[in-house]
């Protein structure tokens, strides 16, 4: 099955192995490293927590924000 | 809501990656409504009707954008952190090699955060305004994917990017979020 993944490196495959991308004999790998590491299992948890909570901003919010920004750079333009 | 306000902020954000400024973004995306009721017969559905607009706009900003000399490298857009880590090195084991690359640090278990909590309105202030801070492809890249739910196919198709440039892009921009969400959530609990 060759050399096993390390954590570093599993991190760097996740958006991979989240797109289906990641195939064959390294997303075997992959998935066998998951179920023998608490620490990777936490991080692939934490990842698609963050693309949930990335998917309940809503189009209002993004476009509140961009003017909330544009406002801040105002007022520092006029205080400095 | 209509198409036309759906897929409009969006649009204008598109534009503005490749003009200079906001008002001719808006030209743009106008000059995209017209070239759509004029091509929407050519539209064959072998790619999704959003997709098919982004690649006129994406067309249309590209020109506009080159014919006021603002030819801008991909460099520019995507960000220059591409090849960055997507968790800070030092969480890792550097020892002998038998440990090498094993987390040193446990990430921290989210599964006990409350939804209410992980989702709340200040969370969300919080991480949109780090997407706003991104490099501009990122930022798009991830507002399509994991904001408004378009698949991988449809952003690299609207935004003309290869298939790797995608995921990196999103695989660095996701980086950037979750560790600004646990930034925010550890700071909070304590
Ligand atoms: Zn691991």
């Amino acid at each position: 099955m060759g050399r096993d993944l390390t954590c570093k490196e599993l991190v760097e495959l996740v958006t991979g192995y989240l797109d289906g991308s990641v195939r064959g004999r390294r997303r075997r790998r992959f998935e066998a490293h998951i179920a023998a590491c608490d620490g990777c299992t936490r991080h692939l948890l934490q990842m698609e927590a963050t693309i949930r909570v990335t998917g309940s901003l809503t189009e209002e919010q993004m476009t509140e924000e961009q003017k909330a920004v544009l406002l801040t750079a105002f007022r520092g333009w006029s205080t400095s | 809501m209509s198409l036309v306000e759906m897929l409009q902020p969006s649009m204008l954000r598109v534009a503005r990656m490749y003009v200079s400024t906001a008002a001719v973004a808006e030209e743009v995306v106008q000059e995209t409504w017209l070239g759509v009721l004029r091509g929407i017969d050519r539209f064959q559905g072998r790619s999704s009707l959003r997709t098919w607009i982004f690649r006129i706009l994406t067309n249309i900003a590209k020109t506009r954008g080159q014919r006021e000399g603002r030819s801008l490298p991909f460099a520019s857009l995507a960000g220059d952190d591409l090849d960055a880590p997507a968790v800070d090195p030092d969480r890792f084991d550097t020892g002998e090699a038998s440990s090498q690359g094993a987390w040193s640090t446990l990430p921290d278990d989210w599964t006990g955060i409350p939804e209410d909590r992980l989702l709340g309105r200040e969370t969300l202030a919080v991480i949109g305004r780090v997407i706003d801070g991104l490099p501009p492809m990122q930022a798009e890249v991830i507002r399509l994917r994991d904001a408004l739910g378009w698949t991988s196919e449809e952003v690299r198709n609207a935004l003309d990017l290869t298939e790797t440039n995608q995921r990196v892009l999103l695989h660095r921009a996701r980086a950037k979020v979750r560790s600004a969400l646990e930034a925010y959530l550890s700071s909070e609990t304590t």
